[in-house]
């Protein structure tokens, strides 16, 4: 039997290698939480972020649009599935997963608990919230532990389109009228901070960020990743000809990085100790929806038990 | 409620291609599992075919024994066609 610290150090060892973690290895328990938390978390966002885009699948403008506002959702459900199963492998239960989200033990991205207003805000949501996404998830296919970098490459396939086809809703309206190119405006006004806010608390103020990157769960902190997604995204704004809101955006030459202001973590904090303007509206949505849909998995268990019977 | 319990896909990519693991989900049987996959697992054209088994039906190798289990092949090096030298004109053999 190999002691404790000795089990530590070849961890340690493997993962310096760039050596994958399978589910059935040895972990340090510490290890085995942040990433039930890490995963989980990201997993309840898939399954809430729905919910802002539900909202509008039935006042799409024409039925393109809704077609690839379905397809978008259908994958944010399948995003939570492959998450939800990377966390089963960890010794977690699907069931205890979805008591901790739905009793409000558990979080997931604050970004959700703002409310959809406008038509534009499926374009901001596609350009900048699935874009802060993808920042985070394509740093995630590194990751150190195997079923969760597997799940971040299959993700990552498929959300290139939620990007892009939010900047195409904001490139329609943009090049419209007046009226249409204020709303694009209006809600990269709403958008653009919560957005920042999607990579977490800054990294002196980051619970979690040594540890996780010593076991190389992050592989960037929450600031490089921030500052990545800025960089990417104001070019973007000047192609759609929208202000981003903050007056002190500009280019630093010698950073070779834009610098932005402040985030209000006042506001952030607020959000996430659920006080933001859609919280309660998300997880009573979600209860009713698991309340509702009991019926329906009873009926298909008590239907399998019936049939495996007869067969036997 | 009684779990729903958890299925292990593969899905065979084109013919002439191996079924490959892809990932998992929970279903009340077989049959629904293969109807989840194909949504989940599929919505890309990904596949012309899917298997599905209970994960509880799958025996694991323990990673603690990966090494008596793997390293007796490490030694046998002139299993592979590179450990034979020939001469230069019959090398391509």
């Amino acid at each position: 039997m190999k002691d404790q610290e000795q089990l530590l150090k070849e961890f340690q060892e493997k993962i310096d290698r760039e050596e994958k973690i399978e589910p059935k290895d040895w972990m340090p328990e510490e290890y085995r939480k942040t990433l039930i938390r890490q995963i989980s978390q990201h997993a309840h966002s898939e399954v809430v972020g729905m919910l802002p885009e539900g909202n509008w699948i039935t006042r799409a403008p024409n039925l393109r649009r809704k077609a690839i506002l379905l397809a978008k959702i259908q994958d944010e459900a399948g995003h939570g599935l492959y998450l939800y199963s990377a966390a089963e492998t960890l010794g977690i239960d699907r069931d205890t997963l979805i008591d901790e989200l739905l009793s409000g033990k558990a979080k997931y991205s604050s970004i959700f608990n703002y409310p959809a207003l406008t038509w534009a805000d499926m374009g901001a949501i596609g350009w900048l919230v699935d874009g802060a996404a993808i920042v985070n998830q394509v740093a995630l296919c590194r990751t150190s532990y195997g079923p969760y970098a597997r799940a971040m490459v299959r993700i990552c396939k498929e959300e290139s389109f939620h990007q892009r086809q939010g900047y195409e809703i904001l490139l329609a309206l943009c090049r419209g009228n007046a009226a249409q190119k204020k709303m694009a405006q209006d809600s990269l006004n709403r958008w653009w901070w919560p957005s920042l806010m999607m990579f977490g608390p800054s990294d002196k103020n980051s619970a979690h960020t040594a540890h996780s990157m010593n076991w190389k769960i992050k592989r960037f902190t929450n600031d490089e990743l921030r500052q990545k997604f800025v960089d990417m995204t104001v070019p973007q704004a000047n192609v759609l000809g929208i202000k981003i809101p903050d007056d002190k955006l500009q280019w630093n030459e010698q950073r070779g990085h834009y610098d932005f202001g402040e985030i209000n973590w006042e506001e952030f904090n607020h959000v996430v100790k659920g006080n933001g303007p859609c919280n309660r509206q998300r997880l009573d949505d979600r209860r009713k929806a698991h309340e509702e849909g009991q019926w329906v998995r009873d009926a298909a268990m008590a239907y399998a038990e019936k049939r495996s019977n007869k067969i036997a | 409620m009684k779990n729903w319990p958890l299925f292990e896909i593969f899905i065979r990519s084109r013919n002439g291609l191996d079924h490959k693991h892809v990932g998992s989900l929970h279903a009340s049987d077989a049959q629904m599992a293969i109807e989840n996959a194909r949504d989940v697992y599929s919505r890309r054209l990904e596949g012309v075919s899917i298997w599905v088994v209970e994960s509880k039906y799958i025996t694991a190798s323990d990673p603690g024994d990966k090494d008596a289990m793997f390293e007796p092949a490490v030694d046998k090096i002139y299993r592979h066609p590179t450990f034979y030298k020939l001469p230069k004109e019959v090398d391509h053999m």
